[in-house]
């Protein structure tokens, strides 16, 4: 909804003077259980908003951890279904840390824009990536998320120049991602210098807020970035404490809680002393 | 009837040659559907190619290393034992075999590298399943001296190892790719992601009629050559248009090619043959049409095998060319609308084919042209004696000679 719980958060960030913290779950990842207990732990550990990720066979703009992730979840019968009844979890103890879930066309597709609208709100979900959908090929989707209130969030990139951002932000909702480096996810490492008029930038075109992700991996970059934009998104790291921890034996859940803890902690710290943007 | 009737009739009549329409769409087919990041891209592309198409000079150098270099035209041969042995219709082969690197996809390689020059990149990357596209187009980027990189599942590079070794020699980098199952739709991914993370220099030479927009069309521009060949081929030998086409069809780049000249000749019956793997039955296969639904995949909207819950589901066949998920978006929508009858051949049909044309032709087909040689049965029967079928041999079979030994329990010792 507009006025939703995107909207809210951002607006009391922005009271604040913090750069929200944004985490990413793979729904199911390494089984449904597990998956549920990060994503209730999250916000605790300081998340401000999460992005669950819908797992597809062939996620062809991620790198190799979120590759995994997906295929662990897929192997432990993950399934769009299980990705709403995720949420529906959540919300049974969070009613305020926005969902969005993040993802591939075909599953959503599958299913239909109508229904997967309609399944998402009623699960408590508040918007959208989906990442091979661009806005050219976007209007039956934004249709329908629209008629059911979630919000359609939009991919902005390095090489997306001033004609393309105004197509972009055209009709996006609740913030812009901004994607920061040219690449999969968990690749190459985001340059604040680089990400700062790229942010000012978007932000002026869509009047949204503007989240950075794709190149963050740690509390140091995250600071960083933090500094520059009104949220960092951490994927690829958080993904990967879950490989490690299963691949060590440990707890994925305290090892994934406790990345998000330490991200948080430097992002919370960035901006002291206080200095506003825009 | 008046003129102004024919031209009312002609305007009214479906022109299939109208596609795709300034959304990269063939109906409710096809599109961008790619990361923001590659949007740019695929933009650049069109518009690139677009100038390109557009320009006589572009034109000329092609056709000049179509005919100098891969060996064009191509004959189109009166296959008299095939013939007799059906007791139906004439059947012709188009014999794009005998292009250099023993398939058509040389054809798609050459534009495309011609196109890549202009648009000043200089590194090239491509996705390959049976190799013959990987070595189509190392053999171009050795000819125009560009770096090349090739990703090919790691399941493919062991069943296709003399073509990694051919593209090794071509001086290309063979980047095998381990993740999914390891074959065609994953080395497609990864190019993808080679592509958005290399987007200043690289230019992604896609070897099917698939992917988003140009491409589509684009592959299906340089491949048309095969269709417009045969078209006056045919009007030289029998004086007419042939009574019925027949292709195999993957992501469909050599289907496409023969048939779309033909499109709008309603005469001329259209037949693509699907890889039917084990059998339809069996749920092991690559018949995106036969059995698939639409969805979206590697930036189009086209007919895709998958589950229940829009997850891409693995395809099987003998054929590594035929070893796709998906078809390419132009094919999706002749089939829908009728234009082209889609037929499908098991692995056993191709194999018996395969030895067939073999035997009869002394002409060793690529196992992916064998499933449409499986299929002339029924289509010269169909036709009729006095009929003519035009069949697109679109390549050699040597690369299938240890696919095809192991199959038939032969054991070609250590000189293979």
């Amino acid at each position: 909804m507009s006025g939703g719980r995107i909207q809210t958060r951002f607006a009391e960030l922005a009271r604040q003077n913090r750069a929200g913290f944004v985490t990413y779950v793979m729904a199911g990842d390494p089984d449904p259980d597990t998956a549920l207990a990060i994503l209730r732990g999250l916000p605790a550990a300081g998340a401000d908003l999460i992005e669950l990720g819908i797992p597809f066979s062939d996620p062809m703009a991620d790198g190799p951890p979120i590759q995994r992730a997906a295929l662990r979840a897929l192997a432990k019968g993950a399934s769009l279904e299980g990705v709403f009844e995720m949420a529906r979890r959540f919300r049974e103890t969070d009613q305020t840390t926005p969902i969005v879930l993040m993802g591939y066309l075909n599953p959503i597709v599958s299913l239909g824009y109508g229904p997967f609208a309609a399944q998402a709100a009623a699960a408590g979900v508040d918007g959208l990536i989906a990442v091979d959908c661009p806005p050219e090929e976007a209007d039956p989707l934004a249709d329908a998320l629209d008629a059911a209130g979630v919000d359609l969030i939009r991919l902005a990139t390095p090489t997306t120049d001033d004609a393309r951002l105004a197509i972009v932000a055209r009709r996006t909702r609740g913030f812009v991602y901004y994607v920061s480096v040219a690449g999969v996810t968990g690749a190459k490492a985001a340059v604040a210098a680089d990400v700062a008029p790229a942010v000012a930038r978007v932000r002026t075109a869509s009047g949204l807020p503007v989240a950075v992700g794709f190149g963050i991996r740690t509390p140091a970059q995250a600071a960083e970035i933090a500094r520059v934009a009104d949220a960092a998104v951490v994927g690829s790291a958080l993904v990967d404490a879950v490989a490690d921890a299963l691949a060590a034996g440990e707890d994925p859940v305290a090892r994934a809680l406790g990345v998000a803890a330490d991200l948080s902690a430097a992002i919370r710290a960035a901006r002291v002393p206080a200095q506003a943007h825009g | 009837m008046t003129s102004a009737d024919t031209l009312t009739q002609i305007a009214s009549r479906n022109d299939y040659l109208a596609f795709p329409d300034s959304k990269g769409r063939f109906g409710d087919y096809g599109g961008r559907f790619v990361p923001e990041t590659l949007m740019p891209l695929v933009l650049a592309l069109e518009e690139a190619y677009e100038a390109a198409n557009a320009d006589p000079e572009f034109h000329r150098e092609l056709n000049g290393y179509l005919s100098t270099y891969v060996g064009r035209p191509s004959p189109l041969y009166f296959a008299r034992r095939l013939t007799e042995h059906f007791g139906g219709a004439k059947v012709y082969l188009k014999r794009e075999e005998l292009n250099h690197t023993g398939a058509h996809k040389i054809n798609n390689c050459m534009g495309q590298i011609l196109l890549a020059g202009r648009m000043g990149k200089t590194r090239i990357i491509a996705e390959t399943g049976a190799g013959q596209h990987g070595v189509a187009t190392a053999t171009v980027c050795a000819l125009f001296g560009l770096p090349c990189v090739v990703y090919m599942g790691a399941v493919d590079v062991e069943r296709q190892a003399p073509n990694v070794l051919r593209m090794n020699l071509l001086g290309a980098e063979v980047r095998p790719v381990t993740s999914g199952a390891s074959t065609l739709k994953d080395a497609m991914n990864e190019a993808l992601r080679d592509w958005v993370t290399n987007v200043g220099d690289t230019y992604y030479l896609i070897g099917s009629a698939a992917g988003p927009h140009p491409y589509p069309m684009m592959v299906r521009d340089f491949q048309r050559v095969i269709g417009v060949e045969t078209r006056a081929q045919m009007m030289e030998i029998e004086g007419r248009l042939p009574d019925a086409l027949v292709a195999c069809v993957g992501g469909g780049s050599n289907a496409i090619g023969l048939f779309h000249p033909f499109l709008n000749d309603e005469s001329v019956k259209i037949f693509g043959v699907e890889a039917a793997g084990d059998g339809m039955s069996t749920g092991r296969h690559a018949a995106a049409l036969a059995g698939g639904r639409p969805g979206v995949l590697h930036g189009n909207k086209t007919y895709l095998l998958q589950d229940g819950d829009g997850q891409i589901t693995e395809a099987h066949s003998i054929s590594a060319g035929l070893d796709y998920p998906g078809i390419g978006p132009e094919h999706a929508w002749l089939h829908d609308v009728g234009r082209v009858r889609y037929l499908s051949a098991t692995d056993e049909d191709a194999l018996e084919a395969f030895k067939l044309c073999a035997k009869l032709e002394g002409i060793v087909p690529a196992l992916e042209s064998a499933h449409a040689l499986a299929r002339l049965p029924e289509i010269c029967a169909e036709i009729g004696k006095g009929g003519t079928v035009v069949l697109n041999l679109s390549g050699r079979g040597d690369k299938d000679l240890a696919t095809v030994a192991a199959r038939l329990g032969v054991a070609l010792g250590d000189a293979g």
